[in-house]
């Protein structure tokens, strides 16, 4: 554990690092000749109108240097973990990882589905869990789905905004990704919830806890194929604010 | 255009059982609707018999070692190529991808996985329209002038050819595009006839334009008129889209992102047409706004960004953005493209530089060049009336046109890959 500690505050530090040289600074620098486009925003959008893209986002200097850290993190060390962890487990195994994780974690869904008040949900949930525990093995496969009871995903930074927060300034989390403070909030306190009351809890076993922690990123990771500028847009991290943006205004809404 | 089909297509898979079709069988084609055929995918039965993995190795080349790259493309560093190879001796292809598409697209992909079934080593290139392909190797950054283009997709053939020749053995050249990346190979081709330094053997256009001046003013109106409101009004139309997603998922009970799922979802509500449509023109834009950026960032702004400036990694981009995705093939070529190439030679036009992106203008070397094929469908989205009839003329029996399929939609079916590969082996039909 305390190795475990030392090692992120190196990597908080780093990240630090990296987020101050890059500086805060989000307007183009203009040099002695600078002279304007010919086609611009104000002439081609009417006065007043608020775009999609433009996302609340005032920390958008330090948010940008976040980016770029995880496309290095995401280069050099995440995703040549994943492939030795693919190269290493047959896809079958691979799968039934997968579904170990997801069915720990429904007792995020659980939670967040009661306090949505969303009752029927809430028992899908349990019943999903109690299957796949059993008839699943430990949550192995996952039964539950082919008889109909689909995964019922629901978060903090969801039932946040169902009860009417919004979203708040963007925030680009390191390794984690696009975020919000809605989401964020709600990603630290499913995290204490999980590891208080959830399985963590009923293990008691910090080395179990971290093993699982670690396969757990290595999972999430493997299962979206997102590549930083694979998209090859110039506009990605404007792309990727603004899905990410409406994707969540969409789960929060069903 | 491939970001959608990418999603849309994967969900499709899991719908219908995989079956070999039998060879002898006429052309069938489950999408009847061009618009269809286009965006959607085609289902796994149909799909052609290629192999999921072949051996693939990407190089990365410096084609100007002294230019400066903007610190704006800090994730920029060297042209990625792909080579798939054999272990012996094997003639190689040489494929160059569609507007915006980088070596390793869906399509590339597959067309990869049938050359290599088929004998061949493969050589992948990125578009020239590629904010990747400009900032790294083009060397007028305008794109869309196919006979530059032509040399600068020439030069960086050679360049791979000499990275990889150590590792493989070649027999002989072949050359193919699909999209713009077929009408680029009929100017690469030409300029090879003059340099011989492949000497292709057969070269094969796929789905190309016949004018690319028409083809992305077509491509340019399925946005502009099938937006209520135009492109101004592209939040409400992405609010109706987020909406539908969330109607269907009341419906059906869950969500999930899968290619799975979409296609329950599209079978259940099926899109209208106009929705179709304006699905291919928000595609195209948001290519080509990427390509404009990064032309005009390349060339020291004016168009769309101010010059001389400074833009950096933590440089917010989105005011270029909103500007890009206002900003139509028509404006780029007007405002930016002809006054480029105006200014080294003052006798171009605007009407002339049309009629020059155009395989018209080298007709005479595509009626006499025997070993160039045209494959292509009748129902293509990007050709003006007449423009197929015309390619039929001028190909003859050089010309496989089926009747469906849309623009690249049937490029992963069984007899359309077929034909290809069977075409590289000169063996016609």
């Amino acid at each position: 554990m305390m190795i475990s500690r030392k090692g992120k505050m190196v990597l908080f530090v780093l990240l630090l690092s990296v987020v101050f040289v890059s500086g805060c600074s989000t307007v183009p620098k203009p040099g002695p000749d600078s002279q304007p486009a010919m086609r611009q925003q104000a002439d081609l959008v009417p006065e007043g109108t608020r775009l999609d893209v433009e996302v609340y986002d005032p920390l958008e200097g330090f948010n940008r240097g976040t980016y770029r850290f995880n496309y290095y993190f995401d280069k050099f060390l995440f995703l040549p973990i994943v492939s030795v962890y693919k190269f290493i487990l047959p896809d079958y195994v691979e799968d039934r990882v997968s579904n170990f994780i997801d069915n720990v974690y429904e007792f995020n869904n659980f939670t967040n589905n009661l306090l949505q008040l969303k009752f029927k949900q809430t028992g899908i949930t349990l019943a999903r869990f109690a299957v796949n525990s059993t008839v699943g093995v430990a949550g192995l496969w996952d039964p539950a789905t082919k008889w109909g009871m689909h995964r019922q995903t629901e978060d903090f930074g969801q039932t946040l905004g169902h009860y009417g927060v919004g979203h708040g300034p963007y925030i680009v989390l390191p390794v984690l990704g696009p975020s919000n403070l809605r989401d964020t909030t709600g990603l630290v306190t499913d995290a204490v919830a999980f590891s208080v009351a959830g399985p963590p809890a009923w293990v008691d076993d910090d080395d179990v806890t971290l093993a699982f922690t670690a396969l757990t990123a290595v999972d999430r990771r493997k299962r979206i194929p997102f590549r930083y500028y694979g998209s090859g847009s110039p506009f990605e991290y404007e792309q990727i604010r603004m899905l990410y943006t409406k994707k969540r205004e969409l789960d929060i809404a069903d | 255009m491939r970001r959608w089909s990418a999603i849309i297509l994967l969900s499709l898979l899991l719908g219908f059982p995989a079956a070999v079709i039998a060879a002898d069988k006429p052309y069938f084609y489950p999408y009847v609707n061009p618009l269809e055929a286009t965006v959607m995918e085609l289902p796994s039965y149909y799909h052609a018999d290629i192999p999921d993995k072949v051996p693939t190795k990407t190089f990365s080349l410096t084609v100007f070692p002294d230019r400066e790259i903007p610190k704006v493309f800090w994730y920029e560093d060297g042209l990625d190529f792909s080579l798939v190879y054999q272990k012996e001796k094997a003639p190689l292809v040489f494929i160059i991808a569609g507007t915006g598409a980088r070596f390793n697209s869906p399509k590339m992909l597959n067309m990869q996985k049938a050359l290599y079934q088929a004998g061949y080593h493969v050589i992948s290139i990125t578009s020239p329209t590629h904010m990747h392909f400009i900032v790294n190797a083009s060397s007028t950054m305008t794109p869309g002038n196919l006979y530059e283009d032509a040399k600068d997709v020439y030069k960086v053939m050679q360049l791979a050819m000499d990275k990889v020749k150590k590792n493989i053995e070649v027999s002989s050249f072949h050359l193919t595009g699909y999209s713009l990346g077929g009408i680029q190979a009929a100017f690469v081709s030409m300029l090879d006839e003059e340099k011989k330094i492949f000497d292709f053997e057969r070269v094969l256009l796929i789905n190309p334009p016949v004018n690319l001046y028409t083809s992305v003013n077509i491509l340019d109106s399925m946005l502009t008129e099938n937006i209520p409101g135009g492109i101004n009004n592209i939040d409400s139309w992405m609010d109706e889209v987020m909406k539908r997603l969330a109607a269907a998922e009341k419906k059906m009970g869950y969500f999930e992102l899968s290619g799975e799922y979409i296609y329950k979802a599209y079978k259940r509500f099926p899109p209208r047409e106009d929705f179709l449509a304006s699905l291919v023109g928000v595609a195209f834009r948001t290519d080509s706004s990427n390509m404009v950026f990064a032309a005009d960032v390349m060339k020291g702004g004016g168009f769309i960004t101010p010059t001389d400036v400074t833009m950096t990694n933590s440089t917010a981009l989105t005011p270029f953005y909103i500007v890009g995705n206002r900003t139509s093939f028509k404006d780029y070529f007007e405002d930016h493209f002809v006054p480029y190439f105006r200014a080294k030679d003052p006798s171009l036009t605007e009407e002339k530089m049309i009629k020059m992106l155009s395989l018209r203008n080298i007709e005479p070397y595509l009626r006499s060049a025997e070993k160039i094929g045209l494959l292509h469908n009748e129902d293509d989205i990007i050709l003006a009336p007449g423009e197929i009839d015309y390619l039929e003329e001028l190909f003859g029996s050089r010309a496989k046109i089926f009747p469906t399929g849309g623009h690249c939609g049937n490029m992963n079916h069984q007899d359309v890959v077929d034909f290809m590969v069977n075409f590289f082996a000169g063996q016609d039909g």
